[in-house]
């Protein structure tokens, strides 16, 4: 078992019994499930849409090399720098150069999965830049040195009293009850920073081939801050967050907030075609554009799975998925968690390492009922099993199998099994629980079914 | 390790995924077999674009309205939602009227506003030490405004939205850093959905964008804390819509 599973498996033990942390997620995603289906009911059809956003998002990714041309050959016009970075370190480099250059010391960050993917933030503190996450959930995640809970939802994890004890130690505040409050405190603190910073860093949600514009998703305001303020600003961004035309975005935007987080559209979605340009009053001089592969086109080269790059990273599958609302968002030890991230994690990290996560699911499908984009998901964490079973096979799983399908086959030797198991049965249940229980692996988690008294067959003589 | 110039760099990924392209992936909703989950044929018209198909999905999305009465409603209704102050008056000089009041109760002292017919006249009325932020001005002096005047290119009905961008709104940092967002319109910027709003505003601009394009919906909210809504998270407490 590799140490990523290990590490699975225990922390999944931990948690799912800490009934506090599943009341407190239970709660929220209650909550989240009530505006979703409200929003949802708003829409004329909804499966429609979906069924739309999905095959727009296939034609994109199908036609990456030709619309990711459009896109960088628009957005360079009008004075941006794109720099393409095939790996996670290249892209660290290249900003870690951006901001050396700028001779910055304070850079402020909006919210950016890719740069939880590529560690971003230990790279610039290492090299003594201070760096200042923005969104709300992120300060308070950041504050405590942790990574992110939920891809949409940081800080989903704590309760108005942890946040409040954190920031009465890291920021010297008051105690308070009050959600209202603390996010003042969290305004207090940022304001000046987005003011005092010369380099703001983004993610992106979209980009717009036709266009040339990046669009970013948010609700706070932080991120178009973040764009305004500083006079450098750079925007990392996976080469799959292509759309091919503007007005895609009036299907995206309202499937990405409605299945995301039960809003009709998201509280500011910025388009952002260049830096400053002449005439306007402010923005930032200088803007790069960081583009990520970092294994996105390995996930492509599999056409059976290649619609998992067409997430929008909505969050909805986690949100609906009975292992994430068990074992939450750390267990997994990943940038994306949930089911997607259990989809594309062995992809981006290695499938040997990180095939375990193939197995925390029940196969229910809600993932892929929720998806606004239609991935097939639950059908692709089977793939991952299969292939990586295809690439280890076990012997003794196999012989295991061939054994199971001889005595299938055989309906003497099946009948004898069944008696020889009635009379083992006695016995067995004796043994449940202690050392010497031959399937105490199955046992130690679950029951195993008690051996029928007789078998259908026998019943069914019996009766006539 | 050889230093690799960005070209190369663009060259090897654009190589990758042309590559990895040409193997065919199987259409969506198909799960490799060709069955359609719950497809519903579209009514409207499938037009191409670039050479693909392109459904307009514009019909399946939530609706704005047809007359302009309707529009009107939707919008009010979502601002409700939204707690945008949505006020639809009779005229310039009663905008005017709930301006100086909403900034006497305020007691707003400094006005940020940026040039245009509506705020000019606007910012006469309040008559205020006004910041004008066109042509740049310093961070630090709109920090201190308690109030950012903006006009806007569309209101949009459907989702009660509306668009503001760095040339024509006085900049990127006017409509979100004072804490309060007022924004001045008139009755025919209100479009019907976001399709007709992008549609709208690329008619607008041409190929002559702007820097930034910003569709804002409702004041700056979070709920990173349990999941409750507070609103003024970074950007604007209040957002105020006037208009006639
Ligand atoms: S896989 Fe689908 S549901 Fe999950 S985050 Fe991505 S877009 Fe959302």
């Amino acid at each position: 078992m590799s140490n990523a599973a290990q590490q699975f498996l225990e922390a999944a033990g931990t948690i799912t019994r800490n009934l506090r942390h599943r009341g407190l997620i239970q709660t929220a995603l209650r909550k989240y499930e009530v505006a979703r289906d409200r929003k949802k009911s708003a829409f004329n059809d909804w499966s429609s849409a979906r069924q739309s956003a999905a095959e727009t998002k296939w034609d994109a990714i199908n036609h990456l090399d030709t619309y990711l041309t459009e896109f960088t050959s628009k957005i360079e016009a009008r004075g941006t720098k794109v720099h393409w970075c095939p790996t996670g370190p290249e892209a660290r480099d290249t900003i870690r150069g951006i901001i050396r250059d700028a001779k910055a010391k304070c850079v402020v960050k909006s919210k950016a999965m890719t740069a939880e993917e590529i560690h971003l933030n230990e790279a610039l503190e290492k090299d003594g830049f201070e760096v200042v996450e923005s969104d709300l959930g992120e300060f308070i995640v950041q504050l405590r040195k942790e990574p992110p809970y939920h891809i949409v939802f940081p800080a989903m994890h704590l309760t108005r009293d942890e946040i409040s004890d954190l920031f009465e130690r890291e920021l010297g505040s008051s105690p308070t009850r009050e959600p209202e409050e603390l996010t003042m405190i969290a305004r207090r603190a940022l304001r000046r920073k987005y003011i005092q910073a010369d380099v703001g860093i983004t993610g992106a949600n979209f980009a717009i081939a036709e266009t040339g514009m990046v669009s970013i998703t948010e609700n706070e305001g932080n991120a178009r801050l973040t764009a305004a303020l500083p006079r450098v600003m750079i925007t990392l961004l996976g080469i799959e967050k292509i759309l091919p035309k503007l007005e895609d975005l009036a299907l995206f935007l309202p499937l990405l907030a409605t299945a995301g987080a039960g809003q009709t559209v998201t509280g500011y979605n910025t388009l952002y075609g260049g830096p400053r340009q002449p005439g306007e009053s402010d923005g930032p001089v200088e803007w790069h554009v960081v583009l990520l592969d970092n294994r996105r086109t390995e996930l492509l080269a599999d056409p059976e799975q290649r619609d998992a790059l067409h997430c929008i990273r909505c969050g909805a599958c986690l949100n609906v998925c009975p292992i994430f609302r068990n074992v939450g968002g750390h267990t997994y030890g990943t940038t994306y968690s949930g089911p997607v991230g259990s989809v594309i994690t062995p992809h981006l990290r290695g499938l040997q390492d990180w095939k375990h996560l193939s197995n925390a699911s029940s196969l229910c499908g809600a993932c892929t009922e929720a998806c606004p984009v239609k991935i097939d998901l639950h059908h692709h964490l089977l793939q991952n099993r299969r292939n990586a079973i295809g690439e280890t096979p076990s012997w003794i799983e196999r012989l295991a199998w061939r054994a199971h399908a001889f005595v299938i086959n055989t309906p003497a030797l099946y009948q004898f099994g069944q008696e020889v198991a009635r009379i083992v049965e006695p016995l067995r249940l004796r043994l449940q629980g202690t050392p010497l229980d031959p399937v105490r692996s199955w046992t130690r988690t679950r029951d195993l079914p008690p051996v029928a008294p007789e078998s259908f067959k026998e019943w069914w003589r019996n009766r006539r | 390790m050889v230093e690799e110039s960005p070209m190369n760099a663009q060259e090897r990924i654009l190589a990758r995924i042309r590559e990895a392209l040409t193997v065919p992936a199987p259409k969506p909703g198909s799960h490799g077999h060709g069955h359609d989950h719950g497809r519903v044929e579209a009514p409207a018209p499938v037009f191409s674009f670039k050479g693909r198909p392109v459904h307009v999905a514009r019909a399946w999305l939530p609706p704005g309205g047809s007359t302009p009465q309707e529009h009107l409603t939707r919008f009010a209704a979502a601002s409700a939602e939204l707690k945008t102050d949505f006020r639809c008056v009779e005229s310039e000089a009663e905008a005017h009227a709930q301006l100086r009041q909403i900034a006497d109760t305020e007691g707003w002292k400094r006005v940020a506003t940026h040039h245009s017919p509506l705020t000019d006249a606007a910012s006469t009325a309040l008559a205020r030490p006004t910041l004008f932020t066109d042509g740049g001005y310093v961070p630090d002096d709109l920090e201190v405004c308690e109030v950012g005047i903006t006009t806007c290119d569309v209101l949009v009905a459907q989702t009660g939205s509306l668009v503001v961008n760095s040339r024509t709104s006085g900049g990127r940092a006017l409509s979100v850093l004072p804490p309060h967002h007022v924004v001045l319109a008139r009755k025919d910027q209100l479009v019907c959905d976001l399709t007709e709003a992008f549609q709208r505003v690329e008619e607008m601009h041409g190929q002559n964008w702007p820097s930034m394009i910003s569709l804002v919906t409702g004041p700056s909210r979070t709920g990173d804390i349990e999941r409750i809504l507070v609103l003024g998270a970074h950007g604007p407490k209040k957002l105020t819509v006037l208009i006639w």
